[in-house]
């Protein structure tokens, strides 16, 4: 049962769009017939805590929330948070870290090594530079979308899928710079 | 047409499909976007935020009395608010269909306790109903109203966070409208006096024996055919847990779990060498089946009593195992109040001042984190009034002079207005801190009474917190502009200088709701900046530390000039906005 199941966690900091990027992926498995849970909590997302969505998809889903060791991907949008969850990751699950660094209120400066302690966890894990990405695709906000392109690449929708749905949930006149943010993200991990 | 709804819009779904014609409630979270969605079907339903729990559910209940489907909406502590008008309303049932909508917090995401409600359905002697999916929120809501109007009971429908805030798939269908019933008057069932309340007691434990009957075939309760050898019994999400932990197992899933399916039960235990029962949080089921004197059945022995439960956990507790992996050691990110938050002037002098704080529920609460640590007491809802005219009264008048009240507009509505007036009847020389951001922000920006507007969009009165003060006989009662840290620091002495009671209203909108009034972000000259660190204690999210020791502002947090408390605390006027700089 468990194989047939798809499990993305993604997780980073209040205000970086996670909630955004888990609906797209939603959409996509939605539209594509699938049977689908998504689940987070609310009441914190724009106060600057940790910010964790679960999204389960494939024939029949039943816990809406992703177990320590079942995550197929752990996408993070923040450095801190990756090493924070990377428990949720399942052996041989693909780890995608926007390199970006925030400070947590309360901390003057940002903790050292890092992506070193993430590497050790996880070999594999890739680092993308998500807010140069963002800000060449035209806004730094689009952080997000190009996450979601980058672990767009793991998942077995085609770039259309995406792309259709990336407009049907972004303001209108945000959608150039959204699917060109989503072709950087993906690129950044298939190049 | 199938789409993806959390259990919340499902709820919000079913009120407009089974033909709901008034729903009320006070937002609290994992419950607030109950409302929030059923106001989308405002043409077909009646809705309204009221000042508390305790007058939406009374609301609702005069609404059931006018003959229509109605449903009341709160958190779980919500229901501790509404828990005197719940007790009685479960005699008196058997007008509109009603139904009471609980949402529960394992794990206390947004909550000071993780207490079960469950238990509200046997303590109130009416049914319980425990969807696990949107799909069945969306369908069982209109059995509860069946059994509503078929029994003459109120129904509580549990949901929990994840339960809440998850959003699975959704068949939507279309709204069946349900026939008002004439009001007539009847006092032996709506005048509680003790002459009818005896009669009414034995009607509901006649009501609660024909409900158990009905449970036990229920559709809402059903076996769900695996493995001959293992059995579960469980119920709302922790169901979903339980089949991931066990996929191969054989299910007694409850949907109608009070009163309590019992035959049912015995039926199914006795088919297994052993049963295990899995609950998130308390044993309700299990208590049931121990009273009945079910004895092969594992459940809180090996299922963690605290917190959240998740398919891992399920199966780690029965299998002895663990499997959760290592955590890594990473520093924590609590979250903080905003960047361009009005309420860290008051905590920040507050702090500089010495002072500290009895408070309250809400964004405000976040006061208690470093730099700020602002406050010493929350409890629940209103406390920080009563909480520090107590402290007053054992320690001494001199100490209200150390310890105010903090409390966030909405809560003040909620249950601080009766504080207020016991510390002017009292005579205490509290000092009353309301910070006014006119929205209920924590739960996400919901109107209240201090607002002019309704849930519905409607322009309406607003409650003026001076004049309310001044009625109750606090004589000393002001406006204060919260982004003005010197106005702010002044209101603070002069309140706590004094022997009287004191009212300050701190105003600042919510900045999460002034986008519009944004600007760029402020920058550090650098080279003027001293290190002083004064800034940082200010505890914005936008500020921190360079290599240097310096300040410095991270441009996507800063919200610009329509905050500029830093400008104000910076000793040597290094921060500005950046074509002055």
């Amino acid at each position: 049962m468990a194989n047939k199941t798809t499990d993305v966690f993604i997780c980073g900091v209040g205000g970086q769009g996670i909630l955004l990027a888990s609906e797209i992926l939603s959409d996509v498995a939605l539209a594509k017939g699938l049977d689908i849970k998504k689940s987070e909590v609310h009441g914190m997302a724009q106060r600057g805590g940790s910010v964790v969505s679960h999204v389960r998809f494939g024939e029949t889903i039943h816990s809406p929330v992703i177990a320590e060791g079942e995550a197929d991907i752990l996408a993070s949008f923040e450095k801190m948070e990756a090493l924070r969850w990377i428990q949720f990751v399942k052996p041989g699950g693909k780890v995608i870290v926007n390199s970006q660094e925030i400070v947590p209120s309360g901390m003057e400066t940002y903790p050292p090594a890092i992506d070193r302690k993430i590497s050790e966890r996880v070999p594999g894990t890739m680092f993308i530079d998500a807010l140069k990405l963002a800000k060449e695709a035209g806004h730094l906000r689009a952080v997000n979308i190009v996450m979601l392109g980058a672990f767009s690449h793991f998942l077995g929708f085609s770039e259309d899928e995406w792309k259709s749905a990336i407009k049907a949930r972004v303001p209108k006149k945000t959608i150039e710079i959204n699917l060109k943010a989503f072709e950087l993200g993906r690129a950044a991990v298939s190049g | 047409m199938r789409v993806l709804l959390s259990g919340n819009e499902a709820v919000a779904r079913g009120c407009y499909e089974h033909g709901v014609k008034v729903a009320t409630a006070y937002p609290g979270t994992p419950s607030t976007e109950i409302l929030e969605n059923v106001v989308k079907y405002k043409d077909d339903i009646y809705c309204q935020w009221s000042p508390n729990e305790k007058v939406a559910f009374e609301v609702a209940m005069g609404a059931s009395f006018g003959g229509v489907r109605t449903l009341v909406a709160m958190k779980h502590v919500g229901l501790n608010v509404a828990a005197d008008p719940l007790m009685t309303s479960t005699s008196v049932g058997g007008d509109g269909g009603f139904v009471i909508v609980t949402a529960d917090d394992p794990g206390m995401h947004s909550s000071q306790n993780e207490q079960d409600n469950r238990y509200y359905a046997k303590f109130a002697k009416i049914p319980l109903i425990e969807p696990s999916d949107s799909q069945e929120v969306l369908d069982f809501l209109g059995t509860a109203y069946e059994i509503s109007e078929q029994f003459g009971t109120p129904v509580l429908f549990r949901l929990t966070t994840r339960l809440s805030h998850a959003k699975t798939p959704v068949e939507l269908g279309t709204r069946t409208e349900v026939a008002q019933k004439e009001y007539v008057k009847d006092t032996s069932f709506r005048v509680v006096i003790p002459a009818h309340a005896r009669k009414l007691h034995v009607k509901v434990e006649k009501r609660l024996e024909s409900i158990r009957e009905y449970a036990e075939t229920s559709s809402l309760n059903k076996v769900i055919e695996g493995d001959p050898k293992v059995g579960v019994i469980s119920s709302g999400i922790s169901y979903q847990y339980a089949h991931d932990a066990l996929p191969e197992a054989t299910f007694l899933k409850l949907g109608l779990s009070y009163p309590f399916p019992i035959e049912l039960a015995k039926k199914f235990c006795e088919r297994f060498e052993t049963v295990y029962v899995v609950e998130e949080n308390e044993p309700f089921i299990e208590e049931f089946l121990r009273y009945a004197g079910i004895t092969n059945i594992i459940g809180r022995e090996k299922i963690p009593a605290c917190g959240e439960l998740n398919q891992r956990i399920v199966r780690d507790s029965i299998s002895g195992e663990d499997t959760a992996g290592e955590k890594t050691s990473v520093s924590p990110r609590p979250p903080v109040l905003c960047p361009g938050c009005p309420h860290r002037s008051t905590f920040y002098t507050l702090n500089r001042l010495k002072i500290g704080s009895t408070s309250d529920i809400g964004c405000y609460t976040l006061g208690v984190m470093p730099p700020l640590e602002g406050i010493d007491t929350c409890i629940c809802m209103g406390a920080s009034i009563g909480n520090s005219l107590g402290m007053e009264k054992a320690i001494g008048k001199e100490f209200a002079k150390k310890m105010v009240a903090v409390i966030g507009d909405s809560t003040f509505v909620h249950s601080g207005m009766t504080g207020l007036a016991d510390v002017a009847y009292n005579k205490g020389a509290t000092t009353v801190i309301v910070l006014d951001n006119s929205i209920t922000a924590m739960t996400g920006h919901q109107d209240h009474a201090g607002t002019g507007t309704t849930l519905m969009g409607e322009s309406t009165t607003k409650l003026d917190y001076i004049k309310l003060a001044e009625s109750v006989g606090v004589k000393d009662a002001r406006r204060v502009n919260a982004f003005d840290m010197e106005a702010v620091k002044t209101a603070i002495k002069e309140a706590t200088g004094s022997d009287e009671a004191t009212l300050l209203v701190m105003e600042g909108p919510c900045a999460l709701q002034a986008r519009s009034q944004w600007g760029p972000a402020l920058v550090v000259d650098s080279e003027e900046c001293t290190a002083c660190g004064l800034c940082l204690r200010l505890g914005c999210p936008a500020i921190s530390k360079d290599e240097n020791g310096k300040a410095t502002i991270n441009p996507l947090f800063c919200v610009g000039e329509f905050c500029s408390m830093c400008t104000q605390v910076c000793p040597v006027d290094c921060i500005a906005v950046p074509d002055k700089s």
